[in-house]
C-alpha cells in the first residue's frame, strides 16, 4: 500500500502543475497586472506611473509565461508564472496583493470553516442514514411513499431557501438563537446552531434518498434472504448485515469529502457571517488578488488529491476484498 | 463496525434536530439576555456602538486609505488639521488639531509677498503654516513603549523575538509621546514613498515644491536598497523634502507651486493626519510583516478612538482612546438642529461612545433583519427593505412605514455630494465632437432619457435630476428655476417640466436623423451603449434605456463587458455612450467642474474628464474659476461655464443620489454628513433604553419547539410500534 501510495503523490505533481498553469491562464485572460494594479490603487487619481511602480513591487512587471528577452532557462524562470508557483509547491503560500500572510489567513479562517462543516457533516450522515434505514425498513409503504415524497420536496429547494428561511423561521420569528455572527470559545456554539441545522436538514432530502438505494440494493442480495432464511431477527438483518454492506459506498462518499470540509461553505458562511475560507477565494477573484486565488486553488486541488488517496486507502478498511497494489 | 445500538438509538432526523436545537436554547436559557442577541451577554447594557461592514477595508495607512469604507476607520483614529464642522451647512472647514485654519501666504516668481485676492496667474508660490495644538498625545502603542533606559522598547527586535507574537495585543508594554509638527511632516513625504502607492501622489506632485522629485529619488533609493524585495522601511528624516518642512515643534510650512486653496480640504483628510516615525520603525522590523502587524492593519493615531481589534473577517472594534486631547460638542448649528434635538449636547466633552463594534455582514437580510431586531443601532435601505420601511406619498414626500414609527425609528434623508450620469465620448465620430449636427443629437437624447421615470423606478425615488455637474450643498450649484437647464428642462409654473418628446425628435431632424435614419444614407442610426452591468439586476435598467432611445426610433444595441475591459474602453476612448459616476472628495465646484476640463481627458492624460470633452471657452473659465475664493465673480464663472456645457451637452445630467439612514430612537445627535469622515465622536447612544427595547422585541417564542417535539414523537411511535410488531412476527406473519 505504501508504494501505491507514494505512486499516487508521483501523479499528483503533474496535475498540480497543470492545475497551476491552468488557472494562471483562466485568470491573466480576464485580468491583466494592469488591471491588477488598477483594482489595488483605487480608481480615482490613479497615474501610469503608480501603476508600473506596483506592478514591480508586486512582481508582475515581468512576462507572463515566456521571457524572450532573457536567456537560457532564463526565458521560463524570469517570469510571472515562475515567480509566483514554484514557492506554492513547498507550500509557502507567500503575500496576497495587499501585503498579508496568506498562509497565516488560511489558518485563521480555516478553524471557522470546521466548525460548520464538521458538526454538519456528521450530524448530516447520522440522521440521512437513519432516515433511509427507515425508509428502507417499510418499502412499499405509505412511510417509504412519504418518506420519498418528502425527500424529493427537499431536494427541489434551493439552498439559499433554506439559510432565509431557517434565519426568518427560528431567528427572527421564534427569536431563538441569532441571525448570524460568530465568537470564540463556549459562545460559538450559539451561533452554529442555526447554520448547522439548515445545513443537516437542507441535506437529507439528496443524502437520505442516495442512501435509501444503498439500502435496498443491499436488502435485494441473496445474502440478505440466507440471513432472513436462517432465522435472523428482522433488526440483525437491517444493522448488522444491509447497514454495515451499504456503509461501504457511504464512508467512500464521505471520505473524499472529508479534506475539502477545510474549503468552507460560501453561501453558509456570508449568510452567517462566518469567518471562515469559504469567501476568501471569492474576495480574491473579485479583488483580482492573484496571490490568493492561485494558492486557494492550489490548496482546493491538494485536498482534492488527499481525499482521493483516502477514499482508495478506506476502501481497503471496509472492504478486504480491495487489495491496493 | 458495530452500528447497531448507535442507529438504534437515533430514531429519526427530527430529534437531532430537536437535542442540537435544545441544547442551543439551554444555553441561551442560562443568560436573562434575549437568545438571539448577537452579541456577548457581558455587553449588554454598555456604551457600545454597533454597526456593521460588508468588504473588508484595504488600506488602514493614512497614506492610502480612500475608499469610503475605509475612512470610516482611519477618520476616527487620525487627527489632520482641519476638518468640517458637524452641523453647519454649506460644509465649513474648522481647525481639528490645528491652532486655528492656515491662511495662505502668495509670492511671486520673484519673491514678493502679493495680497490675498492676487490672481491665479501672478501667483509663483503659496506657502502654508500650520500650527497644532500643543499637548495632544497619542493613542498607547508599543511603538511608543520604552525601557529603563529610555530606550524604545521594541525597536531591536529580531524575529526570534517575534515567536509568540501574533498580533499587536501580545506586545505588553506601551507608551505614548506628544504629537508634534514633525510627524505631519513625515506622513506627507511618506505619501512619496514608493512602497505605498498614495493615489494622490501624483496630485500633490503638482503642486507641493519638490514632492514629485522627492519620490523618484525615494524610489531610487528604495530600489538600491533591495526595497523591491519587500524592505519598505526608509527613514525619511534623512531625506529632506524642499516645499515641506518644520518652523518649530508645533509649527509647519506647506510650499506650493502657484494658488491652490483647495489644499485646505485636503488638510482635512486622513492623508495630512500625523504619522510618527516610530511607528514606521517599529512595524519595519524584521518577521512583523509575516504576522501581519503592519501600519496598514494597525493605525497610530492621535484621534478619539483607536483600534484595538482588527479581525475583518468577523470584526474589527474601535475603543476610546485613553489619552484623547478633548474636544466639545459643536454649540452652533443651521437653523432647525435646535429643534431636531441636534444641539442639546453643546459643550459636552467628546467621544460620547465607550467603543464601537463593526461586524462583518456581507448580506443585505440578516443585517436588516438585525436592525429590526434592535442589534444594530443605525441601517441604510437596501432596495429589497425599501417598501418594508418608506411609503412615498402622491406627492412624492417620504416617510416612514407604520411598522417602522411603532418601533421609534427615525429616517434621515440628504442629498449626496456625488452624481451619476450618461456621458457621450466626445472622440467618437457620430455622438461626439462640436458640430452642430453631433450637439443635436445629443440634445435629443438629453431629453429623451427620463430620469425623473429612472428615479422613480429603480431608486425608489432615492435621487434628484442633475440639471448640471454640481450637486446641490456645493458652491456654485443653483436652486429654483434659475438653476434648471433650459436645454432639458421647461420652466412651468408647477416647476421644471422635462421638454417633450416632440421637442428632441425636431432636435433629432436638425441633426439628420428623421424618424432615427441618417438622411443622408437612409439607415437607421443605431448607438451604442458600453457598460460593465451585465448581470440579471441589470438586465431592467438597459431595457429601460433601450426603450428611452426607441422614443426617438434609435436603436441603441448594449455592448456589455467586464470591468476590466469596459476601463480599458474608456481609456482608450472605443466607447460610445456609458454611465459613470463621481463622489466629492471635498465640497467645492473645481472638484466637479474638473471632470468637464480638457487637459483632464481620460484618452490624452488619463484624467477623470471620462467624455474627454474639451471646449476651449471652458477650460479657460476653469483656469480661472479653479483658484478662486468663492464669491459674486466665482459663482458667475461657474454659471457661464455651466451654459457652455449644458449647450454642448458632452453628459445627460444624469441622477444626485440621495442617501436614506434609519437610525432607532437611542441612536442620538445623527446628522448626515457627507464630507466628515470622523463623525463617529458626536454620536451618542442611550443603552438602558436599547436594551429594554432589545428584551421587548426579542422575547423568544417557544410553541414551535413544542410542537416540533409533538410531531417528531407523532412520527416515531407508529413506526416504532410497526418496527417492534414486525420483530415479533413469525415467519408465517403471526405475532409471536
Amino acid at each position: 500500500m505504501f508504494a501505491y501510495i507514494i505512486r499516487r503523490v508521483a501523479y499528483a505533481i503533474p496535475i498540480l502543475i497543470g492545475v497551476n498553469v491552468l488557472t494562471f491562464y483562466l485568470f491573466f485572460v480576464v485580468n491583466s497586472p494592469d488591471d491588477m494594479a488598477r483594482m489595488h490603487l483605487g480608481q480615482k487619481r490613479v497615474t501610469p506611473e503608480a501603476i508600473e511602480k506596483w506592478k514591480a513591487s508586486h512582481g508582475y512587471n515581468k512576462p507572463l509565461l515566456l521571457n524572450r528577452d532573457a536567456e537560457g532557462s532564463g526565458r521560463f524562470t524570469e517570469t510571472i508564472f515562475f515567480d509566483k508557483s514554484v514557492r506554492l509547491f513547498a507550500f509557502d503560500f507567500g503575500y496576497s496583493d495587499e501585503g498579508r500572510d496568506i498562509g497565516h489567513d488560511i489558518r485563521q479562517r480555516m478553524l471557522p470553516s470546521l466548525a460548520i462543516a464538521v458538526p454538519a457533516l456528521l450530524l448530516g450522515l447520522l440522521v440521512n442514514i437513519t432516515f433511509a434505514l427507515l425508509m428502507a425498513f417499510f418499502r412499499g409503504t405509505y412511510v417509504d411513499v412519504s418518506g420519498v415524497i418528502l425527500c424529493v420536496i427537499l431536494m427541489s429547494i434551493s439552498g439559499m431557501f433554506y439559510i432565509i428561511g431557517g434565519q426568518y423561521l427560528l431567528a427572527k420569528l421564534f427569536r431563538l438563537m441569532p441571525i448570524s455572527g460568530y465568537d470564540v470559545g463556549p459562545d460559538m456554539v450559539r451561533y452554529l446552531v442555526l447554520p448547522v441545522v439548515i445545513g443537516v436538514v437542507s441535506g437529507i432530502g439528496s443524502g437520505s434518498r442516495w442512501y435509501r438505494t444503498f439500502f435496498l440494493e443491499e436488502a435485494g442480495k441473496d445474502y440478505v434472504r440466507t440471513a432472513r432464511a436462517k432465522g435472523l431477527s428482522e433488526s440483525l438483518v437491517q444493522f448488522r448485515h444491509i447497514l454495515r454492506n451499504a456503509l461501504i459506498p457511504i464512508v467512500t462518499g464521505v471520505v473524499v469529502v472529508l479534506p475539502l470540509l477545510f474549503m468552507g461553505s460560501l453561501l453558509t458562511e456570508s449568510f452567517f457571517a462566518i469567518p471562515g475560507l469559504g469567501s476568501y477565494t471569492i474576495d480574491a477573484i473579485r479583488n483580482q488578488d492573484f496571490a490568493v486565488v492561485r494558492a486557494m486553488v492550489f490548496l482546493g486541488t491538494v485536498l482534492y488529491i488527499i481525499g482521493l488517496i483516502l477514499v482508495d486507502i478506506t476502501y481497503t478498511i471496509v472492504d478486504p476484498r480491495v487489495r491496493l497494489t | 463496525m458495530h452500528a447497531v445500538p448507535l442507529v438504534g438509538k437515533q430514531p429519526c432526523f427530527s430529534c437531532v434536530a430537536g437535542l442540537v436545537l435544545a441544547a442551543s436554547l439551554l444555553l441561551s436559557a442560562c443568560s436573562d439576555q434575549p437568545w438571539n442577541r448577537p452579541y456577548p451577554a457581558a455587553d449588554a447594557g454598555r456604551n457600545i456602538l454597533y454597526s456593521s461592514f460588508s468588504e473588508r477595508p484595504k488600506h488602514l495607512d493614512p497614506a492610502q486609505s480612500y475608499s469610503s469604507n475605509e475612512v470610516t476607520f482611519t477618520g476616527q483614529i487620525y487627527e489632520p488639521p482641519l476638518q468640517y464642522h458637524y452641523l453647519k451647512r454649506p460644509y465649513e472647514l474648522i481647525p481639528l488639531a490645528a491652532t486655528s485654519l492656515p491662511v495662505a501666504r502668495y509670492l511671486d516668481a520673484e519673491g514678493n509677498a502679493l495680497p490675498d485676492d492676487a490672481p491665479s496667474g501672478t501667483v509663483a508660490y503659496s506657502y502654508y503654516d500650520v500650527s497644532i495644538q500643543p499637548g495632544i498625545r497619542y493613542q498607547p502603542h508599543p511603538a511608543f513603549a520604552r525601557d529603563e533606559q529610555g530606550a524604545l522598547r521594541y525597536h531591536d527586535l529580531t524575529a526570534a523575538d517575534l515567536a509568540d507574537v501574533y498580533s499587536l495585543g501580545d506586545f505588553t508594554a506601551t507608551g505614548s509621546r506628544e504629537l508634534t509638527a514633525a510627524d505631519y511632516v513625515y506622513q506627507i513625504k511618506r505619501l512619496a514613498h514608493p512602497g505605498l502607492h498614495s493615489p494622490i501622489l501624483g496630485l500633490m506632485s503638482d503642486y507641493i515644491v519638490g514632492l514629485g522629485d522627492y519620490a523618484k529619488m525615494l524610489n531610487k533609493v528604495w530600489q538600491d536598497a533591495g526595497g523591491v524585495q519587500g524592505a519598505t522601511y526608509l527613514d525619511l528624516h534623512a531625506y529632506p523634502l524642499n516645499g515641506v518642512h518644520e518652523i518649530d515643534r508645533y509649527t509647519y510650512r506647506i510650499k506650493l507651486h502657484g494658488k491652490y486653496p483647495q489644499l485646505l480640504y485636503w488638510l482635512a483628510m486622513p492623508f495630512f493626519g500625523p504619522v510618527p516615525a516610530e511607528a514606521d520603525a517599529f512595524y519595519s522590523r524584521p518577521g512583523m510583516k509575516e504576522r501581519n502587524i503592519t501600519l496598514d492593519w494597525y493605525p497610530v493615531g492621535t484621534g478619539p478612538y483607536m483600534l484595538t481589534v482588527n479581525n475583518p473577517n468577523r470584526q474589527m472594534v474601535l475603543e476610546r482612546n485613553p489619552n484623547f486631547h478633548g474636544e466639545s460638542y459643536p454649540s452652533t448649528g443651521e437653523p432647525g438642529d435646535r429643534e431636531a434635538g441636534l444641539l442639546n449636547d453643546a459643550g459636552r466633552p467628546l467621544p460620547f461612545i465607550d467603543r464601537i463594534v463593526f461586524s462583518l455582514e456581507k448580506e443585505n437580510i440578516p443585517y436588516w433583519n438585525k436592525f429590526l431586531q434592535g442589534y444594530y443601532d443605525s441601517s441604510g435601505i437596501s432596495s429589497d427593505s425599501f417598501d418594508q420601511a418608506v411609503s412615498i406619498g402622491a406627492g412624492g414626500e417620504v416617510s416612514l412605514t407604520d411598522a417602522m414609527r411603532e418601533q421609534g425609528i427615525r429616517l434621515n434623508t440628504a442629498v449626496s455630494t456625488s452624481i451619476f450620469y450618461t456621458g457621450f465620448n466626445m472622440l467618437d465620430p457620430v455622438v461626439g465632437g462640436y458640430s452642430e449636427r453631433a450637439r443635436k443629437l445629443r440634445q435629443a437624447i438629453s431629453i429623451a432619457i427620463d430620469f425623473e421615470e429612472n428615479i422613480s423606478i429603480f431608486q425608489n425615488g432615492r435621487g434628484i435630476p442633475a440639471q448640471g455637474p454640481i450637486p446641490p450643498g456645493i458652491f456654485g450649484y443653483v436652486e429654483g428655476d434659475a438653476g434648471i437647464n433650459p436645454h432639458v428642462y421647461d420652466t412651468t409654473p408647477r416647476g421644471p417640466r422635462r421638454k417633450p418628446i416632440e421637442t428632441a425628435r425636431r432636435l433629432l431632424a436638425e441633426a439628420g436623423y428623421p424618424q432615427g435614419r441618417d438622411i443622408e444614407t437612409g439607415k437607421p442610426l443605431v448607438l451604442y451603449f458600453d457598460t460593465a452591468s451585465t448581470g440579471p439586476d441589470a438586465k431592467a435598467r438597459l431595457d429601460w434605456l433601450t426603450k428611452q432611445f426607441a422614443k426617438l426610433d434609435l436603436q441603441l444595441v448594449i455592448r456589455g463587458t467586464e470591468y476590466n475591459r469596459f476601463q480599458d474602453k474608456m481609456r482608450k476612448g472605443t466607447s460610445q455612450i456609458f454611465q459613470w459616476g463621481w463622489n466629492a472628495d471635498y465640497p467645492d465646484p473645481e472638484n466637479f467642474l474638473f471632470l468637464l476640463y480638457g487637459p483632464n481627458s481620460k484618452v490624452s492624460l488619463n484624467g477623470e474628464n471620462a467624455a474627454n470633452y474639451r471646449n476651449d471657452a471652458f477650460d479657460r473659465l476653469f483656469d480661472r474659476m479653479k483658484n478662486m475664493d468663492n464669491g459674486p465673480q466665482r459663482a458667475e464663472l461657474i454659471n457661464e461655464m455651466i451654459d457652455i456645457a449644458r449647450h454642448d451637452a458632452p453628459w445627460v445630467w444624469g441622477i444626485i443620489p440621495k442617501q436614506f439612514s434609519l437610525h432607532h430612537s437611542w441612536y442620538l445627535n445623527s446628522k448626515p454628513n457627507l464630507m466628515a469622515n470622523n463623525s463617529l465622536k458626536y454620536r451618542r447612544i442611550d443603552p438602558a433604553q436599547r436594551l429594554a427595547r432589545q428584551a421587548e422585541w426579542n422575547r423568544p417564542v417557544l410553541w414551535p419547539v413544542i410542537a416540533l417535539l409533538l410531531l417528531v414523537l407523532l412520527v416515531i411511535l407508529p413506526a416504532f410500534f410497526a418496527f417492534r410488531r414486525q420483530q415479533r412476527m413469525s415467519a408465517f406473519g403471526a405475532t409471536r
